[in-house]
């Protein structure tokens, strides 16, 4: 019978051991499933483009769109100086949402030596969001204080404000600040984490309902139709989420640029 | 960095949770500290390949074609307008020689109407000149036989006087007698 456990999808399982320095850094299905989206992204990105038309088609079209997409959002939230961070932006945009969509995948049957035909979700894991929105807030502080030196620390000072406020306002927005790491990473690690939790508990149900016999067959259908409606908000969700990562970064980036808001 | 701090912690913790040991743990799977160095050395990895490859070659690629597609755009407005101006002014220049034939056109239809108004008038002059002369011509013959005529009757008056006095009144007076009464009457 069907596995129902809806925390299996989640599972790591080694490829290829490798160990540097006590580490463990075996190559696993989680880094397979980054490598396939770093790979399909760069191969359908360059397919698309590689026409160079001036009448763009199809694919081309897509990657002008998202292009302008993720431009307009830099531009918008963090000026043009912010335009200095459209690659790093364009990236994460497009690797989160390559995960998410990947992610989609419940069965990924892919014939290559090692690696099981589970659909795997990389931003499914804490560490992998985490480490990301690291990267982010790396870039913020170390830009921000390369940038403008002291005056980064304007940030937690906000212009405007009665000076006794200070006493409350700057341990607020040091502690804001403090927690973008956290609420960005868990934002986007628990929507993909309970949404396929929910998917895998749904679609257990038909099975369940499938195996207890004739009639209850019959009754399967509902938590079909809700596995189906489920996955188009899945969907919209993988896309959502990859965008309200991209966007926070370029209000984060913004700090770093006009730190004396 | 962070980032190493935080492989660190995460080997630590994947060292007390599974004791040294790769294999999974039964921990929640996201939770499982057993790859989490793993996952940011690939993460880190594909990453930064990824990066490399959108911000090095894909992404210059996409905005090239986009600014070689608004210059193109530009350049051909520009060709628009320029091709736009030049029939303007086509259509100006040819406005101009359209008033100027017509002007000319004018002058000429004036200058003909003038011209045959005044033919007409040294015509019509010249008709009347010749007309009147005819007028006076007939006049002055008309007055002549005028004057003959009644010189004709004076001369017959004097016999027809006479005669008419002999046959109707009975009377028996002569031409002289009756020539002499005329002229007394004449006088008069």
């Amino acid at each position: 019978m069907a596995d129902t456990n809806p925390i299996k999808q989640f599972e790591i399982h080694e490829v290829a051991p490798l160990e540097i320095a006590g580490l463990n850094l075996a190559f696993t299905n989680s880094a397979f499933f980054m490598l396939l989206a770093t790979v399909s992204v760069t191969l359908l990105m360059a397919l698309a483009t590689n026409k160079r038309a001036l009448v763009p088609g199809r694919g081309q079209s897509i990657a002008e769109i998202l292009y302008g997409f993720v431009a307009d959002m830099v531009r918008s939230s963090a000026g043009n100086e912010g335009l200095r961070f459209f690659p790093f932006v364009f990236t994460l945009f497009i690797f989160i949402l390559a995960g998410n969509m990947f992610g989609m995948f419940p069965y990924l049957p892919l014939p290559i030596p090692g690696v099981d035909n589970h659909g795997f979700t990389i931003t499914s894991h804490i560490i992998v969001t985490l480490t990301l929105s690291m990267m982010v807030m790396a870039i913020v502080v170390g830009f921000g204080v390369y940038k403008n030196g002291f005056k980064f620390l304007k940030l937690f000072v906000p212009a405007g404000v009665p000076p006794i406020l200070y006493i409350i306002v700057t341990p607020i927005e040091v502690i804001s600040f403090l927690s973008r790491p956290i609420s960005l990473s868990v934002r986007l690690f628990a929507n993909m984490l309970a949404g396929h939790i929910l998917l895998k508990v749904f679609a257990g149900f038909i099975v369940m309902l499938g195996a207890a016999g004739a009639a209850w067959g019959i009754v399967g259908i509902l938590p079909f139709a809700m596995v189906i409606g489920l996955t188009a908000l899945e969907f919209l969700v993988a896309f959502l989420q990859a965008y309200v990562f991209a966007i926070l970064t370029c209000i984060y980036l913004n700090d770093a640029l006009h730190p004396a808001h | 960095m962070t980032l190493i701090a935080l492989m660190n912690l995460a080997v630590t913790a994947a060292q007390e949770a599974g004791g040294g040991e790769h294999e999974a743990s039964g921990a929640f799977p996201p939770f499982d500290p057993a790859y989490f160095a793993s996952q940011i050395f690939w993460l880190l990895i594909t990453f930064a390949a990824l990066y490399l490859l959108m911000s090095r070659w894909i992404l210059p690629r996409i905005g090239g074609i986009i600014e070689e597609r608004r210059d193109r755009i530009a350049d051909d407005l520009d060709a628009a307008q320029q091709i736009s101006a030049e029939a303007d002014q086509t259509r100006s220049a040819y406005e101009q020689a359209l008033a100027d034939a017509r002007a000319r056109a004018h002058n000429l239809a004036a200058e003909a109407k003038a011209a045959m108004d005044r033919e007409i008038a040294d015509e019509t002059a010249e008709v009347d000149a010749e007309i009147a002369a005819k007028s006076a011509e007939a006049e002055k013959t008309l007055a002549d036989a005028r004057a003959k005529a009644l010189a004709e009757v004076r001369n017959i008056a004097a016999p027809t006087a006479a005669e008419a006095a002999n046959r109707i009144g009975g009377l028996s007076v002569t031409e002289k007698d009756a020539d002499q009464a005329i002229k007394a009457l004449e006088s008069r």
